[in-house]
C-alpha cells in the first residue's frame, strides 16, 4: 500500500527551514523517487530562491561533467543479481530440479503410476519458500531481520526468485509427461500462497512443513497406493486451483503487517 | 540536496533513545533479561557484563530482532512490542551482531550497498554514505575484495561499515573488536568517539579498557539485571586494592560485579 505524504509535509520538506525529523525526511525521499505525483507537487513548494540555487548547480555540474574524466561504468546488473537472487537457495532450487527430472524419468519408466509430476508440483516450490526466509539457511538473517525492509516484500521478492525456477522446470516436466501446464502450474502457486498465508500466522518455514506433510499424507502416498489420481488433480479441477490461488493471495495481502512484526516464530 | 542523517534529530525529538523499563526477554526457555531498567541517551555506552550476563540478548532485543517478552521498550520515542510496525524505528537503527553472518561472494561495497538497500535509503544517497562508510573503517583499499577474502579483522570492520551506513541514531554493537589488531582497536576507538557525538552508540564488549577509554557512560549488566550505570570515572572509583583486575576500572568492575553477587548495596 502507497501512502502519499500529505501536502503539509511536503511544504516543509521543501523549506530548508522547517523542522522536519530525518526519518520523516527519509520516508519522503523514498516516496518521492517513485511518485511522479509527489515529485510534481514538491516542485511546485520550492521556494524561488531554492530554484535559483538548483539552477546554479546544475550549471556548475553540467561544467564540470563536460570537462572531468568518463563515468565509471554503474553496476546495475550486480546490483540487481544481488537483491533478487539468494545464493543460500542454490542447493535447495537444484535438488527441486533434480526431483522433478527424476519423477519425469520414473513416469517414462513406469507409465502405469499415476502422474508424479502433478503430484509432486504442488510441494514442488515449498523447500524454497521455507529456506528463503530462513534464520537457520540465510547466513545474513540476523542483520536483515532488523532492517526496515525486512518483510512481506523481501519474502515475496525471495519467492519469485524461487518461482522463476521451479515453474519453468514444472511447464518442462509437464510437457515432457503431456499433463496439463494450468493442473502443474495452479496447485504450486495456490501452494506457494497457502505458505506465506499460513506463514503470517506461524511461521513460513513452519507452514511449509506442515503444507508439504499434509499434501504428502493425504493426497501423494493413497494416489501412489491406489495408482489413481485423486479429483483435485483431474482435469476440471483448474478453475478451483486458481479460485484458490487468488483467495490465499489475498488472505496474504492482508497480514502483510505480520512480516514485519516482532515474532517468535521466524 | 538534504543532508541524510537520522541521527541529528536525537536530542530533540525525544528524551531518550533508548528507554527500557522491566524489560524481560528470553533466549529460548531462558529468560535472559529479567526486569532491566535502563535509559540511554547521546554518547557512547559501554555494555560490560560476565558470560551470560545477558548482554548480547539484550543487544538483540535492542535491535528488534528478539521480541521482548514483558516489560516496556521504547527506542527512539516508539514503543517496540508485538504489535508495533517497526519500519520506522528501524530506518534509524544501526545493528553489529555477535556473529556477523554475511554472503561470502559479495564484495565489500556490494555488501554495503545491500545493506543500504535494505534499511530504505534514498538511492541517490547510497554511493556516497556507503563510501564514507567503508572509508570511516579503513576498508577504501578492500572495497572491491569479495568477502570471504578477508582477515577476521577485516570482515569485523565490513560489519561496522554496514552498521553505521544510514548514520544510525542508535547504534548497536555487539563485541565489535574481536578479531581486530592493537592499532585497529586505537583507530576503533576514535570512531566510536566521532560517533557517539550526535548517536546513541551502545558497544557490548569483555574488554573494560576499551570501555574506559572511548565510552562516556558505562552499564554493567548481571544475570539480566542493571548493576551499575555510571561514567568511567564512577566505575574507577569503585574498586579498591583487594578487587581483582589488573587496571583501576577492572577492580571496579570486579568490586561491582562482586557487591551484586553479595546482594550488597550498589
Amino acid at each position: 500500500m502507497t501512502t502519499h505524504p500529505s501536502p503539509a509535509v511536503i511544504a516543509r520538506y521543501a523549506d530548508r527551514e522547517a523542522d522536519l525529523d530525518e526519518v520523516t525526511v527519509w520516508s519522503v525521499e523514498v516516496h518521492l523517487e517513485d511518485c511522479a505525483g509527489c515529485r510534481a507537487q514538491l516542485a511546485g513548494s520550492t521556494t524561488d530562491d531554492t530554484l535559483a540555487m538548483l539552477a546554479r548547480v546544475a550549471a556548475g555540474l553540467d561544467r564540470d561533467i563536460v570537462a572531468g574524466p568518463v563515468p565509471a561504468r554503474r553496476r546495475r546488473w550486480s546490483a540487481a543479481r544481488n537483491r533478487w537472487l539468494v545464493w543460500h537457495l542454490v542447493p535447495w532450487l537444484t535438488m527441486t530440479v533434480a526431483v522433478l527430472g527424476c519423477a519425469v524419468l520414473l513416469q517414462a519408466l513406469q507409465p502405469g503410476l499415476p502422474s508424479l509430476v502433478s503430484l509432486l508440483a504442488p510441494v514442488a516450490p515449498l523447500p524454497g519458500v521455507a529456506i528463503a526466509w530462513s534464520r537457520r539457511h540465510d547466513p545474513a538473517w540476523e542483520l536483515i531481520a532488523g532492517t526496515p525492509a525486512a518483510g512481506l516484500a523481501m519474502l515475496l521478492r525471495r519467492t519469485a526468485a524461487v518461482l522463476a525456477v521451479v515453474v519453468p522446470a514444472l511447464a518442462l516436466a509437464s510437457s515432457r509427461t503431456g499433463i496439463s501446464l494450468a493442473l502443474t502450474l495452479l496447485p504450486c502457486l495456490a501452494f506457494t500462497a497457502a505458505t506465506i498465508a499460513l506463514g503470517a500466522l506461524i511461521g513460513v518455514r513452519l507452514a511449509a512443513v506442515g503444507l508439504g506433510v499434509a499434501w504428502s499424507l493425504a493426497v501423494v502416498v493413497p494416489a501412489v497406493v491406489t495408482a489413481d489420481l485423486p479429483t483435485v488433480l483431474l482435469p476440471g479441477s483448474s478453475g478451483g486451483w486458481a479460485l484458490l490461488t487468488l483467495v490465499l493471495a489475498g488472505f496474504a495481502a492482508t497480514r502483510a503487517d505480520n512480516f514485519r512484526r516482532l515474532s517468535s516464530h521466524n | 540536496m538534504r543532508t541524510v542523517s537520522a541521527a541529528e534529530t536525537v536530542p530533540t525529538t525525544y528524551p531518550w533513545a533508548v528507554h527500557a523499563e522491566g524489560l524481560r526477554v528470553r533466549a529460548g526457555r531462558h529468560v535472559a533479561v529479567d526486569g532491566l531498567d535502563l535509559a540511554l541517551g547521546t554518547g557512547v555506552h559501554g555494555l560490560l557484563g560476565p558470560n551470560g550476563a545477558g548482554k548480547t540478548t539484550l543487544i538483540r532485543a535492542l535491535a528488534t530482532v528478539l521480541k521482548p517478552a514483558g516489560g516496556r521498550l521504547t527506542l527512539l520515542g516508539e514503543s517496540v512490542d508485538g504489535r508495533a510496525d517497526l519500519r520506522r524505528v528501524r530506518r534509524g537503527l544501526g545493528y553489529l551482531p555477535q556473529q556477523f553472518g554475511f554472503y561470502p561472494r559479495f564484495t565489500v561495497r556490494e555488501f554495503v550497498e545491500y545493506m543500504a538497500w535494505l534499511k530504505e535509503m534514498p538511492k541517490a544517497a547510497v554511493p556516497g554514505a556507503v563510501q564514507r562508510a567503508i572509508d570511516r573503517v579503513g576498508l577504501a583499499a578492500k572495497a572491491g575484495s569479495r568477502m570471504k577474502t578477508l582477515s577476521g579483522g577485516m570482515l569485523r570492520r565490513a560489519g561496522i561499515a554496514q552498521a553505521i551506513v544510514n548514520d544510525p541514531a542508535v547504534l548497536l554493537l555487539d563485541e565489535p573488536t574481536v578479531g581486530l589488531d592493537p592499532e585497529q582497536r586505537l583507530d576503533f576507538r576514535e570512531l566510536l568517539r566521532d560517533l557517539g557525538v550526535d548517536s546513541c552508540v551502545l558497544v557490548s564488549t569483555h574488554l573494560v579498557e576499551d570501555v574506559v577509554a572511548a565510552c562516556t557512560d558505562v552499564v554493567i549488566i548481571n544475570e539480566g539485571r542493571l548493576v551499575h550505570q555510571g561514567t568511567p570515572d564512577d566505575l574507577v572509583a569503585q574498586g579498591g586494592e583487594g578487587d581483582a583486575g589488573d587496571s583501576p576500572a577492572e577492580r571496579g568492575y570486579s568490586a561491582l560485579l562482586r557487591r551484586h553477587r553479595a546482594g550488597a548495596p550498589r
